[in-house]
């Protein structure tokens, strides 16, 4: 139990990190489709970074960047030329995953034996373990102070966007240009600057969780089509988490024990397709869906500015 | 304050155009506001005031003309500019985030100190809400607030910002007599403490209670500027119009004969589960207009969609020529000549889709009549034209979305397609909510020639003199209880008062 537990922990930060990027983005009044294409944009940067310079830090700024870039062309479509977010965010997606397996089908072909592997220094750097004194407690130790440290450092990404969301002023601008552009723009808001930074930041947040994705996950080793629709999974886990970070960390828990349940069901006693597991998540999303529509809240919702893109003089 | 201040008038506007493509709303403006005064901003819809405050506000850019605050030129880019001058608007339709709470709808936009939101930013909406006497709940979230308390939190707004000049955009279209009278007082309390107020209104009681001085627009140029003391309601309408109207309502006498509808018992649970109407009981005759009288939200809404069958009352029953109808659905309740025009507070809520043309909206309501998978447009373009001249509609062309005309032009749109359908029963709530003397008389005489075709009136209103002199019989409704119906023309605005507050039967129970 245990074992599945920390399982679904580690399945679920990439998870985590895409919704919480993409509850910025959407807090911010900016449906952004592209969630899977950035997190495939920083899977490549991250994973590339880390490839060829050994660095940690160097690895994950890659990857924010490179997300955030994604997020730019989004923002610049949908904020400046007013372009439909939907369209504008599945050609994203699109985009952000054919850019990687373009490229990571370079770096196989040129990597020895076909097989880009991360350097054992880095890995060692990213592996999991117990953390000292905590990581000593009984169960709870080795379920929540054993994991590697991209798992803390998701956590507490999603913290701190639940705080800047939540309490602070340049949050509470966010909140209004989400809500009601117009209402921002008369209180003397730059409702497009603030889109803009708020889309650059869910970008790149996002991009951390594509990172995850193809040094964490992957083993140390490129996988091309890594992230595999979890970016679509977040995109409805910010549904499942009412638009707060805060219950976006036990959402992508729950989602990621749905990804990672096939693996920990006893196949002799219960036997199921494994294609019937693959299903799980997306079927559980389609229900979340159905709950969240009966049950309406003004507060708990998407942000009434949502996917409508502001003209100031229309009337 | 330095003598520059003191000398030349705090806001002046000369010779501002604005078009929107083909449409001139503001053309060669002028205008001036002294520091201490109230300027009422006279004009009929589509006269070009609101996109002259817009201009001032610094949502919309004019094509030419200059501004000049306190003497000084200027130039207002955006929101924020105009701030910077101090100036203030409240909007028509309120500028408020609906999930957000008073407080954090007042402080938006403010360059506070330090990065967190404290909670210590109440205190100075509290101290600011007593000193202009403007009461409000700082935790109380929009939605929950009703249309008075949502103005109270845009005024607190500007004020927070250090606004002295305020630009009101039909301030009381939406308020009660009572709510009309407190506002006012605190525009005189503000006026007294040296804030420059222009109020843009329609209503001449209104300007001339409360405003020093007059400029009246109308269709987007400045016509006049006049001393209220120094004039009166006739010249400013002819002023306004142009021409001189009169103004008195017609009321025909009732030709026809026979009932046409009842309402047995009528109780009405609305979302919340509450009896938004309880026990209603009523008739309404052929070739009648029967007003319906009562604060806001007494239960009008409800009863208009439960007789349009929007809505199925929990216990009742309505008889359309001895016919029960409760049950029926609302295509069928068309079909049998009931026709509901509801104005909602934001005008394009009900009834017409806002992107779509006059001659699609006409549509919206015929097409299942035609022929074929094939829209026939042509009947729909040649009623909508037809409107446009007999309600003096003014628009670039029927073919020009719905939301591009001004509210009033919005409304006549939506009353005239009601009549058209050549209804048996009639509701009609608030057709004159927000439009000027001109339009509204339009409308009083479409209503009164669908009285004398024998067609059955509901007709729910606000303004009680309108309302005694076109209507026969007024039903009062109070808290969703009947609380009289009387004969129109042997009552007073005094004996409606008392029932619409339900005065009159309480003070009865004490006897």
């Amino acid at each position: 139990m245990i074992n599945f537990l920390f399982a679904a922990i580690k399945a679920g930060t990439p998870l985590l990190l895409g919704t919480t990027g993409e509850i910025v983005t959407e807090k911010t009044g900016n449906l952004n489709l592209g969630v899977e294409g950035m997190m495939f944009l920083g899977a490549f940067a991250g994973f590339y970074m880390g490839y060829r310079t050994g660095s940690v830090i160097l690895a994950l700024l890659a990857a924010f960047i490179l997300g955030a870039m994604g997020a730019l062309v989004y923002a610049f479509l949908t904020v400046t030329l007013k372009a439909n977010q939907t369209v504008a965010g599945l050609a994203l997606t699109i985009f952000g995953a054919g850019f990687a397996n373009f490229f990571g089908q370079i770096l196989i072909a040129e990597s020895v034996g076909g097989v880009p592997k991360l350097p054992d220094s880095f890995i060692s750097r990213v592996a999991e373990g117990p953390l000292p004194i905590l990581g000593d407690i009984p169960y709870i130790g080795k379920l929540i102070f054993s994991h590697n440290p991209f798992v803390y450092g998701a956590v507490i990404v999603s913290i701190f966007c639940w705080l800047y969301i939540s309490k602070t002023r340049p949050g509470l601008s966010m909140r209004s240009v989400g809500e009601n552009p117009a209402a921002a723009d008369a209180a003397g808001i730059n409702v497009a600057l603030v889109k803009y930074v708020n889309i650059l930041l869910g970008g790149g947040i996002c991009g951390l969780g594509g990172a995850y994705i193809s040094l964490i996950n992957g083993g140390g080793v490129w996988n091309n089509n890594c992230v595999n629709g979890q970016g679509w999974i977040a995109v409805a886990l910010v549904i499942f988490a009412n638009w707060s970070p805060l219950k976006s960390i036990l959402g992508s828990l729950v989602f990621g024990a749905f990804t990672v349940l096939q693996f920990y069901v006893p196949k002799d006693i219960i036997s199921i397709p494994n294609a019937f597991y693959v299903m799980l998540p997306y079927l559980i999303t389609a229900i979340v869906l159905i709950f969240s529509s009966i049950k309406k809240s003004k507060e708990h919702a998407q942000p009434a500015g949502c996917s409508i893109n502001y003209f100031r003089e229309e009337r | 304050m330095d003598r520059a201040r003191q000398n030349s008038p705090a806001i002046e506007l000369r010779g501002i155009t604005k078009t929107f493509e083909s449409v001139v709303a503001n053309h060669n403006i002028n205008l001036s506001l002294n520091r201490g005064e109230i300027l009422a901003l006279l004009g009929e819809n589509g006269s070009g005031k609101t996109t002259l405050m817009n201009i001032l506000a610094g949502i919309y850019k004019p094509d030419c003309g200059s501004i000049f605050i306190d003497g000084e030129p200027v130039v207002i880019h955006s929101p924020e500019d105009a701030n910077k001058h101090g100036i203030g608007m409240i909007h028509q339709h309120f500028k408020l985030v609906d999930v957000h709470t008073a407080t954090d709808n007042i402080i938006l936009g403010n360059k506070g100190t330090g990065l967190w939101l404290k909670p210590s930013r109440r205190q100075r909406i509290k101290e600011l809400s007593e000193r202009y006497h403007l009461h409000i709940d700082p935790d109380k979230k929009v939605y929950n607030m009703s249309v008075s308390e949502k103005q109270t939190v845009e005024i607190l707004k500007v004020l927070y910002r250090g606004a002295d000049i305020l630009i009101l955009d039909e301030p009381t279209a939406v308020l009660t007599p009572q709510e009309i009278t407190k506002l006012f007082e605190i525009l005189r309390h503000m006026r007294d403490h040296g804030c420059a107020i222009i109020i843009i209104t329609h209503k001449l009681g209104e300007v001339m209670e409360i405003s020093d001085r007059v400029t009246i627009l109308r269709k987007g140029e400045s016509v006049a500027t006049v001393n209220t003391a120094e004039t009166d309601i006739h010249a400013l309408t002819e002023l306004m119009v142009g021409k001189t109207v009169e103004l008195s309502i017609e009321c025909p006498e009732r030709k026809h004969k026979g009932n046409l509808l009842e309402i047995h018992h009528l109780t009405v649970s609305n979302e919340e589960g509450v009896d938004a109407i309880q026990d209603v009981s009523f008739d309404l005759n052929k070739g009648e207009i029967l007003g319906v009288a009562g604060l806001a939200g007494s239960g009008q809404k409800e009863l208009c969609e439960t007789i349009a069958g929007l809505i199925r009352p929990r216990e009742g029953a309505i008889l359309y020529k001895n016919e029960n109808i409760v049950g029926k659905s609302p295509a069928d309740i068309i079909k049998i000549g009931i026709s509901m025009s509801f104005i909602p507070e934001d005008r394009l809520g009900m009834g017409l889709a806002a992107s779509l043309s006059m001659v699609d909206n006409m549509l919206l309501k015929s097409y299942h009549k035609g022929r074929g998978p094939i829209l026939q447009r042509k009947d729909a373009r040649v009623l909508a034209e037809s409107l446009v001249e007999r309600l003096e509609i003014v628009t670039p062309s029927v073919e020009t979305p719905v939301r591009r005309l001004s509210g009033g032009n919005v409304q006549k749109v939506l009353l005239g397609r009601e009549i058209e359908s050549n209804p048996n029963v009639l509701i009609t709530a608030y057709p004159v909510r927000g439009l000027d003397i001109n339009s509204s008389y339009t409308i009083y005489e479409a209503i009164n020639q669908q009285k004398e075709k024998g067609v059955g009136v509901l007709f729910i209103g606000e303004d009680l003199d309108v309302m005694l002199e076109l209507c026969d019989r007024i039903m009062v409704l109070c808290h969703g209880r009947v609380t009289g119906i009387v004969n129109a023309h042997e009552t007073t605005k005094e004996a409606l008062g008392l029932l619409m507050t339900d005065a009159a039967n309480k003070k009865e129970d004490a006897e």
